[in-house]
């Protein structure tokens, strides 16, 4: 027993126990991942042709030529696909929460994700073939993320509420233009809602090598940053006063954030409720701090969407369920107990 | 030293403060007062560079940096609720560290001493939201001490205090003060305290100083009035003015 007071003064961090349970999870349910799917494959056999893969290592798996495509061409990149963008997802969550100082704020709030969508319909209206969807959906978001934030400024000055309302606004706008769109291309229906209810599908190296960039970027600013969105919580004003150049920080949090969600939009559709989710069971679980809840977020995302994945590709098998259904059947319920837990606490 | 000169200061066309002229020497500690609304506020808040004014603040003739040469504590500081008292004053060390830093030991042993400084230290693992108004307002000021600036700007401190709490946190100030020679100015609604503890007082009212001098000078019944209007008393107590309230019927 220690006794009181005497605890040693640390700044909060996230430790080497969260660590190790953290990363033996995500090792686990990748494992899983590669294991489970519609083309029975050996257990044995799979786990042997990892170690195979690996330098100076010569396992007989006994897996064939085509099994072995299965494993490294298509289960392979979609997982890896899934582990960047619920990682992805779930970072740029924490780190709009921060900013915003709202435990409600994630991608979707600031209108990133209907922007996107915008984006993506377009491309697939006019029928100018896949290769613009990722830009345009890029171009999207940015362009609903800068809209939210001049609205938000006209509107009603600086406050997370008038951002909240404006993200609301500019969200609601994307989608209105969305449907009149597909309602004028009615074809392309199909094909739209494919893509919106989000899906990994057709994932191979090429897209995990799109986002990979991106994910990387957003992940280590984000990190880098995320003391000062602990700093955040005491207010703009306090933290203007400790010489913490808010707007800047605000910014570059923002814009990391959004190109990361736009990036992960373009490439796997829109896969929802993951930026609230993931933080919120990290802060549920370690507590108030940014710089346990960012790193830990981003581990966790994986996990999540690795998992959520798994449910798509099993549930209704030999079809697939869209993934964004699967997070948003665990999402909603999630989204209003947070809001009960913030009445309650309020 | 902190100075301010020709502060002017306008939100929406009003003006809050009117060519502000006013400075203050080491180790002095200046009462703000004045009647709500008068910029006791809004002056401290151009030290530290929250408001858009015209003018100039210096501290020892250079332009003050926000966080290391000035500490500011709010009126109503936002004290997140499950973050612990060490990592709250722990945050003060904010200046201290550059965007890839983080805390050393030397910081570590700052905030540690700040807490003890204010008596905290036995509560240093606690959660915000479990202190008592008085032990959340010394974490506050810890957090401030932590930043080791040579000029400490203090909105409202007692506010929110019952008179005993109230006094208490002005004793741990006017410690400090002498002992680290530390530079205070305090924007304070209890015109007593502020007679008892300040070495000077300056009366804002309407956005400009219409009195600047020792608590005897300033605290006059005749200068009170002019500014906060009828129903206030001045009594020589023997240790300082005590500005008492007078209701109506009894003047």
């Amino acid at each position: 027993m220690r006794a009181v007071g005497a605890a040693p003064l640390a700044p909060a961090g996230v430790g080497v126990r969260r660590w190790v349970v953290a990363i033996g999870l995500l090792t686990l349910v990748g494992i899983g991942g590669l294991l489970i799917g519609a083309a029975g494959m050996p257990a044995r056999g799979v786990i042997g042709a990892l170690f195979d893969r690996l330098p100076l290592i010569e396992i007989h798996h006994g897996l064939s030529e085509t099994q072995l495509r299965i494993l490294f061409d298509i289960r392979f990149p979609r997982l890896v696909m899934g582990a960047m963008v619920g990682a992805v997802l779930a970072v740029a969550g924490a780190g709009y929460q921060g900013v915003f100082r709202n435990p409600l704020a994630d991608p979707y709030l600031l209108g990133v994700a209907a922007g996107a969508g915008l984006g993506a319909t377009a491309v697939i209206a006019a029928g100018w073939g896949s290769v613009f969807i990722a830009p345009l959906a890029f171009a999207g978001g940015l362009a609903a993320v800068g809209a939210t934030y001049a609205l938000s400024r006209t509107a009603g000055g600086r406050t997370t509420t008038s951002l909240i309302l404006a993200g609301v606004a500019v969200a609601a706008f994307g989608t209105a233009i969305q449907t009149f769109l597909l309602q004028r291309n009615y074809e392309t229906l199909r094909e739209v809602y494919g893509w919106i209810l989000g899906r990994l599908v057709t994932v191979g190296w090429g897209e995990v090598g799109t986002l990979f960039p991106y994910a990387l970027a957003a992940g280590t600013v984000l990190v880098v940053l995320r003391r000062f969105l602990d700093v955040l919580s005491l207010g703009d004003e306090e933290s203007a006063a400790l010489g913490v150049n808010v707007p800047r920080i605000r910014r570059v949090v923002i814009v990391a954030a959004t190109l990361a969600t736009a990036a992960a939009v373009s490439v796997s559709g829109l896969i929802g409720f993951v930026g609230i989710i993931v933080p919120h069971t990290v802060r549920l679980l370690t507590g108030w701090s940014y710089r346990v809840i960012v790193p830990l977020s981003l581990v966790y995302g994986a996990v999540f969407l690795m998992i959520a994945d798994l449910g798509a590709r099993t549930i209704v098998a030999p079809a697939e369920l869209p993934i964004g259904v699967v997070t948003a059947f665990l999402g909603a319920p999630f989204f209003l107990l947070v809001l009960r837990t913030m009445r309650g606490s309020s | 030293m902190i100075s301010w000169s020709e502060i002017d200061v306008s939100f929406s066309g009003r003006t809050v403060l009117d060519a502000v002229t006013l400075s203050v020497s080491d180790g002095e500690w200046l009462a703000l007062i004045g009647p709500n609304g008068s910029g006791k506020s809004t002056l401290l808040k151009t030290a530290v560079r929250l408001v858009p004014f015209g003018g100039r603040v210096e501290i020892g003739g250079r332009p003050g940096r926000a966080g290391l040469d000035i500490a500011w504590m709010p009126q109503r500081p936002h004290l997140p609720d499950e973050m612990s008292v060490a990592n709250y004053v722990l945050l003060g060390r904010t200046p201290h560290l550059g965007y890839l830093g983080s805390e050393s030991a030397r910081d570590l042993s700052s905030a540690k001493l700040a807490m003890g400084r204010v008596g905290l230290e036995m509560l240093a693992d606690r959660g915000l939201s479990t202190l008592s108004g008085g032990e959340a307002q010394r974490a506050v000021l810890a957090r401030a001490l932590a930043q080791e600036a040579p000029v400490l700007l203090l909105d409202e401190p007692t506010s929110s205090l019952d008179i005993a709490h109230g006094l208490e946190v002005l004793e741990i100030i006017d410690a400090l003060r002498k002992s680290d020679g530390l530079t205070v100015v305090t924007a304070i609604h209890d015109l007593t305290l502020a007679g008892q503890f300040a070495d000077r007082l300056a009366l804002l009212d309407g956005g400009r100083i219409t009195a600047d001098g020792s608590p005897s000078e300033v605290l006059t019944e005749q200068r009170l009035t002019s500014s906060y209007g009828k129903g206030i008393r001045v009594i020589d107590s023997g240790d300082g003015p005590t500005v008492v309230p007078a209701r109506k019927s009894h003047v």
